[in-house]
């Protein structure tokens, strides 16, 4: 198990230094943030200074290893248009992104896994039929399409929900919440709804899949065949066999979900951070955009590195195999 | 003989496919004595594991059990509630399948699944649970068997597995196990320990069991009775000695002259010429007309059971019974 893991981290090691050198250069490839900086009016002798100050006029492999200097140090720099440093900026805006994703991921795996489980044991069922066109429409309806469409339903016609922004927050651990006031709760509902859609019609046909092949196997019908309930054959033999998918989907949707949010958070004004990279993006903000997507891959890593730990955690197939 | 603990009458389940219907199981009736090892034998496809399946209740669709019945210690299980149903499966009646890898889950320990099987039927306390399942894995011939339970399956091999399954099975002490070919899987060696340990078990427990295969060899050192099985039909049955000494159903004879032992060494063994009919299509009549050397214009009818002392035979041109043929 040991050896396991110190496999895997210099796996990530080299994937995040390989992700660094890509995004870096990516970045420094489009525009040039100077314009935007400073104010068109401004003397050649103010131009040349902030190009100074920001170190724009290094060569790229020396900004590159700075950079990197200064991220194992845990300083991602400075943002150019907001001038705080991006931690402090991706920080303040995390909370209100992961409060959002995981409330809609984790609602999206239970109650999707739920009713495709169902649809898989009854495939025939009305019930299941129902189940599944509804899940081919969050396949293949836009989710920024679906997020006017809740707007202009609940928060426009109905005026039920809040068409935007985080509502109250209470503060836990220096930290502002939404999901913990009414008012927040009722602000996240329709971003989280518009998010879940899709994720949601994706474990459906995980789990129905899943159970349908594992329902006709030898294993079942044996535990059958020992009087077991069909409530307990479901709860301890089916959910256990059909998790691995579902977990591996689960956190890249985690995790892609986090990351690029980028769609409900415009549209219902979240301010999270899918909001700040897609302004950072649109004033070449580049500290915020390399240290934001660096982040974003650091996260796949570690997710990555769980799920495969939730692995041989759940299957002891895997769990010796990589012990041996 | 006593009452049976398991009569089957006239059993017929049926699959429902879009190319038509399937008649798996048509007309099976046999009584299973306390104690007592049926041998099914039959090709692939002649109906013996879904007979062995509908006993138990456990025809998936599109089968269905369209007729007869299935007396179990006095209770009839084709009409039961599948709550009550399931409440007998396990605990009066069980089974154990061909191939176990397929039927222990890999990721539950073995002692998580004896657990399972027991909390079934009886409400015992954890600790009471692993001591009921540590004894039935010694039962079985496992060693070290309390350690045993805290393994997963895939540290077992086959035949290991196999004895799990046969504990499992005879957790609470069943009046009937069905066996669908529990060794055809395993290695030859492995294959007759286990056949006779599970005999073994059989007479200590008063369980009965019916043994399904394929191999005549096999059941033939097991079994106290045959039921041959053609497709899903019984076509003769009787006690072991006296079918294999004395055939009636040209079948039967057929198979027992391709078994090695009956051949002489160096000639080809003999072969039932033909295969074995689909089920969508049955000739009219005897099904195993189209491959019968005997067979007649009376083979279009069905023929009828005889029956003859504690034997039965489904035909019109029996084996060793020239003299009593029709003109």
């Amino acid at each position: 198990m040991l050896g396991f893991i110190i496999q895997r981290f210099m796996q990530a090691v080299v994937v995040m230094a390989v992700m660094s050198v890509i995004v870096f250069c990516g970045v420094y490839a489009i525009g040039n943030p100077i314009d935007i900086v400073i104010p068109p009016e401004a003397t050649e002798e103010i131009r040349l200074n902030t190009i100074r100050r920001l170190g724009l006029d290094r060569p790229l492999y020396e900004q590159y290893f700075i950079f990197i200097g200064n991220l194992l140090q845990g300083d991602l720099g400075r943002s150019f248009v907001y001038n705080v440093p991006v931690l402090e900026l991706i920080g303040g805006r995390l909370p209100a992104t992961l409060e959002l994703v995981l409330i809609s991921v984790i609602s999206a795996t239970v109650i999707g896994v739920s009713l495709g489980i169902y649809a898989g044991y009854r495939p025939d069922s009305w019930l299941s039929k129902t189940i599944m066109a509804v899940s081919v429409l969050g396949f293949s309806v836009p989710s920024f399409w679906v997020g006017l469409i809740l707007i202009l339903t609940f928060a426009v016609n109905l005026g039920w929900m809040p068409a935007g922004g985080r509502g109250d927050t209470v503060e836990i651990l220096g930290i502002e919440w939404s999901f913990l006031t009414a008012d927040g709760l009722s602000h996240i509902v329709l971003p989280a709804v518009n998010l879940a859609l899709f994720k949601l019609a994706m474990m459906i046909r995980l789990a129905r899949a899943g159970t349908r092949e594992i329902m006709l196997t030898d294993t079942i019908k044996f535990a059958r065949a020992a009087g077991l309930s069909e409530a307990t054959i479901l709860r301890r033999h089916l959910l256990k066999l059909i998790s691995i998918p579902i977990i591996t989907v689960f956190g890249l949707e985690l995790g892609s979900t986090l990351a690029f949010a980028v769609v409900t958070e415009t549209i219902f004004s979240w301010p999270g951070v899918g909001k700040l990279i897609i302004d950072s993006i649109s004033v070449l903000d580049r500290p915020v955009m390399v240290a934001y997507l660096i982040l974003v891959a650091f996260l796949f890593v570690t997710i990555n590195f769980v799920i495969d730990l939730v692995f041989a955690l759940i299957d002891p197939r895997i769990r010796h195999g990589a012990s041996a | 003989m006593t009452d049976p603990v398991l009569s089957v009458r006239d059993l017929r389940t049926h699959f429902f496919t879009r190319a038509g219907v399937v008649k798996a199981v048509d007309g099976v009736s046999f009584d299973l004595a306390a104690g007592e090892i049926l041998g099914l034998v039959g090709e692939s496809g002649s109906g013996k594991t879904v007979t062995g399946f509908s006993i138990l209740g456990l025809i998936d669709a599109p089968g269905r059990i369209v007729e007869g019945s299935v007396m179990l210690n006095g209770t009839e299980l084709t009409s039961l509630p599948e709550a009550q149903l399931r409440a007998r499966r396990g605990r009066d009646i069980s089974m154990v399948f061909q191939d176990p890898i397929a039927t222990l889950n890999p990721m539950l320990t073995i002692g998580q699944q004896m657990r399972l099987a027991i909390n079934a039927h009886e409400k015992l306390g954890r600790r009471a649970a692993e001591a009921r399942a540590a004894e039935l894995l010694t039962q079985v011939g496992i060693p070290s068997a309390e350690a045993r339970l805290r393994s997963y399956p895939h540290e077992f091999s086959g035949g290991m597995r196999q004895r799990v399954a046969i504990a499992i099975a005879l957790l609470h002490r069943p009046s009937v196990i069905v066996a669908d070919e529990p060794t055809t899987a395993l290695d030859v060696s492995i294959q007759a320990q286990i056949l006779y340990q599970m005999r073994d078990l059989a007479a200590q427990t008063g369980t009965a069991l019916i043994w399904i295969s394929h191999d005549l060899a096999v059941v033939s050192s097991l079994a106290t009775r045959l039921a041959v099985m053609y497709a899903g039909r019984i076509v003769e049955q009787g006690p072991t000695a006296t079918l294999l000494r004395d055939p009636r159903h040209p079948y039967t004879a057929g198979l027992i002259a391709s078994l090695p032992a009956t051949s002489k060494p160096g000639e080809p063994l003999a072969q039932i010429p033909g295969t074995t009919p689909s089920l969508l299509s049955l000739p009219p009549g005897c099904p195993f007309a189209p491959r019968c050397a005997r067979q007649t214009p009376a083979c279009t009818e069905e023929p009828a059971l005889t029956i003859e002392a504690d034997r039965g035979w489904r035909c019109f041109h029996p084996v060793g019974q020239m003299h009593e043929e029709p003109a």
